[in-house]
């Protein structure tokens, strides 16, 4: 039967295609008494070759398609399978105490699991994730129920899935994968940010989808109106395929301005650069006419591994995506780790406010080593482009001047030791914390530029957790407060003839583009696949209207008002 | 039997990467290969039993191998830790 699911259109377009639920499956327990139990230790011994056998094909296709660093995993979970303190206990179990295969599996494994997760270290405790992962599939194999393989798909599907991690979505194969669906989430959660970056239509945050659909149903994902049709009629199917074709159409005309340069109907110039967060995705990048890397989220060479990266790891991606971007601006942030991005390795305390913790300038302050070593690779890499260095989470201007002492210190060393270093590199703040956007006049003497960091600036002024979807419709873009914070930041760089841009989601954001322009920014940083969208907005946004505008909703009441007024304007 | 110690020289210890490979590079001997650190003895051919020893940087260790092939195995085990810069 046809029906609908409203969510949030997470990233642009349509996607029509059968639905693969990427769910774990109930695998609960029952204890047994068997009889035979040899019998029961070879139907062991098979699910375990079997799983041996998926492991081995997952671990190829990661080998293929990511590199060996991140088939590594998969070696070990081969290991755990051949592990004779684990399957010797088992095998014991079923022969001595008679017990199901099933039964034997978990009692065994759960032992492990509580040993890894009782040790006083970080990275050990993450093994017993490990070793749960490895179970769950011979456990499914006994119990006779499918275990999803995103990484093997091999037709075109969109997925269903509560939440995407970023695990999941690694595993995801691009050329099959058109679409998906989750439960939960928002605009700027993991999953979202990832169908943006891998141009494929999302709807999150539907609630329901896990519940509502089967393998096999034929689903169309609505990215652009956040609605996900289940088995639509054939009219339907018809209408979305020619709105698919419109939607192309749409694309292949902002293709053409590809090459041009950003300039409102007046004249006025902006830049419109990319967020990035490896150097595979500079080809996003020109694709879709970036004019500059706005953001260099630099925390990925730190993630899914299990130890820092080196200096000269660092230098080579860094060099890479300089070189890449052929002297075009490449503004770095240095690593932001903290908050709901940890790093198991480091084995940092929990905390109960992470978004209020020990996190991104603060922690680099602190273990200074992991700061400079990122500084040092950073400065070797500066001569092969036009390299901007941007510190995160900047809350009083002591915090920044300690980040800047650091930086020509470590310069200074390399000059000494005769390493060539670019002669000026600019360094400027992230703008996400309200004090700083408060005190911008004093920072905008000191620092280059500022990157007004909107997810967490507003999360931050909101007091409203971005990841907590009860408090969800507090995360307000448009609120006249945010406007206000904005406009403080730009004026006071113009004011001492620096430049302002915005990184957060809001920068590409159509309603929020007229008002930004408006405002004066001079770069907008978003999703490489939002950029050509925005070039031809901004192309019949003039200048001068849109100052008016601006200077209108900054009075304005609540956010819902300064919509309305934008949408009057923008579309008349 | 054969043995041989060991300091582990590589920063992150025996993790999982250098874990994987000495019980891969174990697993390929018949003899009966074990592992002690801090008088804690653990099978060689086992990855949970070497995680769980949490071998850091600086530790020494003790490889012992018995069996028809154990020489073959202790210095295959050798090469391994040396070649990937993990212990000497």
């Amino acid at each position: 039967m046809a029906s609908m699911l409203k969510g949030i259109a997470a990233s642009n377009g349509i996607a029509i295609a059968k639905a693969y639920r990427l769910i774990e499956p109930d695998l609960t327990v029952q204890k047994q008494t068997i009889t035979a139990p040899a019998e029961e230790t070879a139907r062991f011994q098979e699910a375990v070759n079997v799983s041996k056998s998926e492991l081995q094909a997952i671990r190829d296709n990661a080998e293929k398609q990511l590199g060996p660093d991140k088939a590594a995993i998969f070696d070990a979970h081969l290991l755990v399978l051949s592990d004779p303190e684990l399957l010797g206990p088992i095998e014991d179990k079923i022969q001595n105490e008679q017990v199901n295969a099933e039964f034997a599996l978990k009692e065994t494994a759960d032992m492990f699991v509580m040993m890894f997760e009782q040790m006083d270290n970080e990275y050990m405790k993450e093994r017993a994730a490990d070793i749960r992962d490895v179970t769950k599939r011979v456990l499914a194999h006994l119990l006779g129920v499918q275990i999803p393989n995103p990484s093997m798909i091999s037709e075109e599907v969109i997925i269903i899935a509560e939440d995407l991690t970023p695990s999941d979505t690694a595993q995801l194969n691009r050329t099959y994968v058109k679409g998906f669906t989750t439960n939960i989430g928002g605009r700027t959660s993991h999953s979202a940010i990832m169908a943006r970056s891998m141009e494929i239509p999302a709807v999150v945050g539907t609630k329901e989808a896990t519940e509502s659909i089967q393998n096999g149903d034929l689903v169309i994902v609505d990215g652009i109106n956040g609605e996900v049709h289940i088995n639509p009629t054939p009219e339907l199917v018809q209408k979305y395929e020619q709105e698919h074709a419109a939607y192309e159409e749409q694309k292949a005309e902002w293709a053409k301005l590809v090459n041009e340069k950003t300039v409102s109907a007046d004249g006025r110039h902006v830049e419109l650069a990319a967020n990035i967060g490896t150097p595979k995705d500079l080809e996003g990048v020109k694709n879709n006419g970036g004019e500059a890397v706005g953001l260099y989220r630099t925390e990925f060479l730190y993630m899914g591994r299990d130890q820092l990266p080196t200096e000269d790891e660092q230098f080579d991606a860094y060099k890479a995506v300089l070189e890449g971007m052929e002297g075009k601006p490449v503004v770095v942030r240095t690593l932001d780790i903290g908050g709901d991005k940890e790093l198991p390795y480091l084995d940092l305390p929990k905390e109960m406010n992470p978004f209020l913790g020990f996190r991104a300038i603060r922690l680099c302050l602190e273990e200074q080593d992991i700061f400079r070593t990122q500084l040092r690779a950073l400065l070797r890499a500066s001569k092969y482009g036009n390299l901007k260095i941007m510190f995160p989470m900047i809350a009083t201007l002591d915090e920044f001047r300690q980040a800047k002492a650091i930086l020509e210190e470590e310069k200074q060393a390399l000059l000494n030791s005769g390493v060539e270093v670019a002669e000026r590199i600019e360094t400027g703040i992230m703008v996400e914390i309200p004090s700083t956007a408060v005190m911008a006049d004093t920072f905008a003497k000191e620092v280059d530029f500022f990157s007004i960091g909107t997810n967490d600036l507003i999360q931050y002024t909101m007091a409203a957790d971005r990841m907590n979807e009860r408090v969800s419709y507090l995360y307000q873009p448009y609120n006249p407060a945010i406007l206000r914070l904005v406009k403080m930041v730009i004026d006071a760089a113009h004011k001492e003839g620096k430049w302002a841009g915005m990184c957060g989601e809001m920068a590409g954001d159509e309603t929020a583009i007229p008002l930004l322009l408006g405002l004066g920014l001079d770069e907008f940083s978003m999703s490489a696949t939002s950029i050509l969208r925005a070039r031809s907005l901004i192309k019949r946004l003039s200048q001068p209207e849109m100052e008016q505008l601006a200077n209108e909703v900054l009075t304005m009441r609540t956010a819902e008002e300064v919509v309305q007024a934008v949408q009057s304007a923008v579309t008349k | 039997m054969a043995e041989k110690s060991f300091t582990v020289t590589a920063d992150t210890g025996i993790h999982a990467r250098p874990a994987t490979l000495l019980v891969q590079a174990a697993g390929k001997f018949d003899s009966e290969i074990n592992l002690e650190y801090k008088g804690r003895k653990v099978n060689l051919k086992s990855i949970m039993g070497v995680m769980s020893l949490g071998i850091g940087q600086g530790a020494e260790i003790k490889i012992t191998a018995e069996g028809s092939d154990e020489q073959d195995a202790l210095n295959t085990l050798e090469e391994t830790l040396k070649r990937e810069g993990l212990a000497e």
